[in-house]
């Protein structure tokens, strides 16, 4: 009997596709015979638009690509931009946007494991990850009066000192979460349905996952140990002690695994930014580049107009070009930027680390089952927001 | 091991002689500027010698200067696992001149290259499909680059089929 394959699409409206992203499928039966992802959908010109915003204008911009993890964009801007201006930054500032950057990881990372499982079919996970990210939305809406799109770092430091209860309540954080992690391995890690949709799903070899570029969790968890905060260190990470969780699995499972592992330790890095947050300014103090404290601009003459100026005409960084890359929740987040020595970024640049494991859909669905291109989609944690730009 | 900006200088200098036709270093960063031609074999020796062994491309981009005769500059970033550097090479090219393609060595430069070509108009030669990515089918123009206006976009959507149906009142 002749048989044929069929081509058909999988988005872009498609609840397990976490947005926009349509993938056409090419089918023999229920095995996949090509995967071929199609984006473009949530394209808004994100990189066009910096270029015609002041730098600090241009940092709101950065929440709305990983909308999962502002924080996270916010400091690989700041870096960059500061990296280009040669300024220094607070000790306070640092370890308050090191705190605030590990939470972004626990945020990303309790939706991906709420919707990466409801994916597969575990939906109280959902329920209980959303239970606790409410929380983390929580210490958001403190420190920035914004729930989702914070924009609380600024260059040179954060837009505001922490608020006084935000040591209490991320201790708070720090006393529930870890009780709430055990409960979601005891959840998933031994459940058999679990096991049996995640172990050996959606393989690739760690030279396979070099040729495509993943980093971060991903990287991990085809055994390297490869962690940008531990290898180029950025706003003071060298102080904290941490570990690198990797995995040989190669597949969805042990993606899951390594992820749960990295939640723990951004826990640890947590406590450690609270016990020993110094004390001092939260925003460099370097006149005519970086804001003056807002309660200086209503007193001090000198400072107003430092802020007039840096408002109406901008900053002029030199001229040149850096690169700062982060460990964001879901890989190397970087920033390029050229500068002219004019008062716009001449040219923004995002290294999105979803875009890139986006490629890899590819290789990861091609010979699986259908249902697994849902558990492959779920286990590289895209957000398209960030894939389009 | 530790490789220092000067080491790689004077290997890649040693090497590819006058291929490499600028070096830059700004805040720690190191940049070479290479003619078109020796692309490949500079990315080839900087991967495949073991004292450097940068073999990763972390970004694939492209800056526009439209003042410039070589209007287009592509951007390459790679790391090394080794030592955790960067290092970034940078090529010139003409209005319409074409640029080889990396994607026989590295998978992701095959969307790197799109996303350049989309957005700024670059081809690369040996890319298996050179297609847009992020706009739609048939857009005209290519957004990053200067000369492309920010705020005015013509209408480019149909309804999928040449003439869109008449409104019934």
């Amino acid at each position: 009997m002749e048989t044929r394959t069929m081509t058909i699409n999988m988005g872009p409206q498609h609840p397990a596709t976490h947005g926009v992203l349509r993938i056409q499928l090419e089918l023999d039966g229920e095995t996949v015979v090509k995967a071929d992802p199609i984006i473009g959908y949530l394209h808004t010109g994100i990189e066009k638009t910096a270029e015609s915003k002041h730098y600090y204008k241009a940092i709101p911009l950065t929440d709305r690509m990983d909308y999962l993890a502002p924080m996270s964009n916010n400091l690989g801007f700041c870096l960059a931009v500061e990296k280009l201006l040669g300024i220094e930054i607070p000790a306070k500032a640092q370890w308050a946007r090191v705190c605030l950057t590990e939470l972004t990881r626990l945020n990303s990372h309790l939706v991906w494991i709420g919707t990466h499982a409801l994916d597969i079919g575990a939906m109280s996970m959902l329920l209980y990850a959303f239970r606790e990210r409410e929380k983390i939305l929580g210490i958001y809406e403190l420190v920035s009066g914004q729930r989702m799109m914070s924009t609380y770092f600024r260059l040179g430091g954060l837009a505001e000192d922490l608020p006084v209860d935000f040591e209490e309540k991320m201790r708070d954080i720090l006393e529930d979460f870890p009780s709430k992690f055990n409960e979601y391995e005891d959840l998933l890690t031994n459940n058999p349905i679990w096991r049996n949709r995640t172990i050996g799903v959606a393989k690739i070899s760690p030279e396979d996952a070099i040729s495509c570029g993943f980093t971060g969790p991903l990287l991990r968890a085809c055994g390297m140990k490869h962690d940008l905060r531990k290898a180029n260190p950025y706003s003071s990470y060298e102080k904290f002690d941490f570990d690198i969780p990797t995995n040989d699995g190669c597949d969805v499972y042990a993606r899951y695994l390594v992820r749960l592992e990295e939640m723990r330790q951004s826990l640890r890095i947590i406590r450690q930014t609270l016990d020993g947050m110094p004390e001092g300014l939260y925003r460099a103090h370097a006149p005519g580049i970086v804001l003056p404290p807002k309660e200086k601009v209503l007193t001090e003459m000198e400072s107003l107009i430092f802020h007039f100026k840096i408002i109406t005409e901008g900053i002029h960084p030199p001229v040149g070009e850096v690169y700062q890359g982060i460990e964001g929740p879901k890989g190397e987040l970087g920033f390029y930027i050229v500068s002219d020595g004019g008062p716009y970024p001449y040219r923004m640049r995002v290294r999105p680390p979803c875009f890139v494991h986006t490629v890899a859909l590819k290789k990861l669905c091609q010979g699986g089952l259908v249902a697994d291109v849902i558990a492959a989609i779920g286990s590289i944690d895209i957000v398209l927001g960030e894939v389009d730009r | 091991m530790t490789v220092t900006h000067d080491n790689i200088e004077t290997k890649l200098r040693e090497a590819f002689g006058d291929s490499i036709l600028e070096v830059l270093h700004f805040r720690d960063e190191l940049t070479f500027i290479i003619s078109k031609e020796f692309l490949i074999g500079i990315v080839e020796f900087l991967r495949d010698e073991p004292e450097f062994a940068y073999t990763f491309l972390t970004d694939l981009t492209a800056t526009d200067w439209p003042d410039r005769e070589q209007r287009h500059e592509v951007v390459y970033l790679l790391y090394s696992f080794d030592s955790h550097t960067y290092v970034r090479l940078k090529v010139r090219l003409k209005e319409g001149e074409k640029i080889s393609s990396l994607c026989g060595i590295w998978d992701i430069a095959n969307w790197f290259e799109r996303e350049v070509y989309d957005l700024f108009g670059v081809e690369f030669e040996g890319h298996p499909d050179l297609t847009r990515i992020l706009t739609p089918d048939g857009f005209e123009g290519h957004p990053l680059r200067k000369d492309f206006p920010l705020t005015y976009e013509v209408p480019q959507f149909t309804y999928n089929i040449d003439d869109p149906p008449e409104v019934i009142d």
